[in-house]
């Protein structure tokens, strides 16, 4: 087994492991660490599908900015109500099943090797100047756009924290 | 050089943890985590193809995704800290009712 597949399946391994531990801690701040480790094992992932760029911008957006703002508001949230009581028996066993039921899916559907068509000759860079590049020139009315819509969530969460809707 | 099943099984898996998180737990921050780690599975998988059919596409369309989901958890937390100003824990036993 080559270094490839040996990080491959650890970063797999790690990933499902702490997925599962995600959604079942009991406290909020232990699903939002395992979150981390899971969002960095998907920057694992990518770096094995040669993504680099994208690698580094899901460490920096969603490891340091995304969780860090679920950490804030666990933090502001009183600490004791974070805490959920025991788990009703028919939601563990109701979300077991579908848990169950998709990975089955996954798996049967996985079997024979996906189909896919001719690739061209010349190499995929994942590299910055390959992503950034079409981001700027072809795909830049998509760019725009991302930017104004956060741009709104931004006025959305301004609005949304106000105390007193009357008030400037 | 690892098969692109593998990769898709894991994202399949990801998504259906994350799938049972959003049905099992009813503290609704761990609902948007478990929603986050479905984008998650959706970014690999995208990223996975990307790279199989040697096209550059997928990955824009996965910093696309990226950005919009941070957007949207943004919206979604101050929506929570909105609710916790009327009731004290925001469960989802506790938000179902129209009423405030």
């Amino acid at each position: 087994m080559d270094l490839q597949r040996a990080l491959f399946w650890i970063f797999s391994l790690v990933m499902l492991a702490s997925g599962l531990l995600v959604i079942t801690r009991r406290r909020a701040v232990d699903s939002a660490i395992f979150l981390i480790q899971l969002f960095l094992c998907t920057a694992g992932l990518f770096l094995l599908l040669e993504a680099f760029f994208l690698a580094v911008v899901q460490v920096l957006v969603y490891a340091g900015a995304v969780v860090v703002l679920f950490l804030f508001v666990i933090m502001l949230l009183e600490p004791d109500p974070t805490t959920e009581s025991r788990f009703p028996r028919i939601a563990v066993f109701g979300s077991a099943a579908l848990a169950a039921a998709l990975g089955l899916a996954f798996l049967l559907l996985l079997r024979k090797p996906v189909i896919l068509p001719d690739a061209p000759v010349e190499a995929l860079q994942g590299d910055l100047q390959a992503v950034l590049k079409p981001l700027f020139t072809h795909n830049l009315l998509p760019f725009e756009l991302t930017a104004l819509i956060i741009l709104s969530a931004m006025i959305g969460v301004v609005l949304l924290s106000k105390q007193d809707l009357n008030k400037p | 050089m690892i098969p692109l099943n593998h990769y898709l099984l894991v994202s399949g898996l990801l998504l259906a943890l994350g799938m049972a998180g959003v049905v099992l737990r009813r503290n609704t921050l761990v609902i948007l985590m478990s929603i986050e780690m479905m984008l998650n599975a959706a970014n690999l998988a995208v990223v996975a193809f990307s790279r199989f059919n040697h096209h550059i596409d997928g990955q824009i369309l996965v910093f696309f995704i990226l950005a919009i989901a941070a957007a949207e958890v943004a919206v979604g937390l101050a929506m929570i800290v909105a609710l916790s100003r009327l009731r004290r824990w925001v469960g989802t036993n506790e938000v179902a009712t129209l009423k405030t």
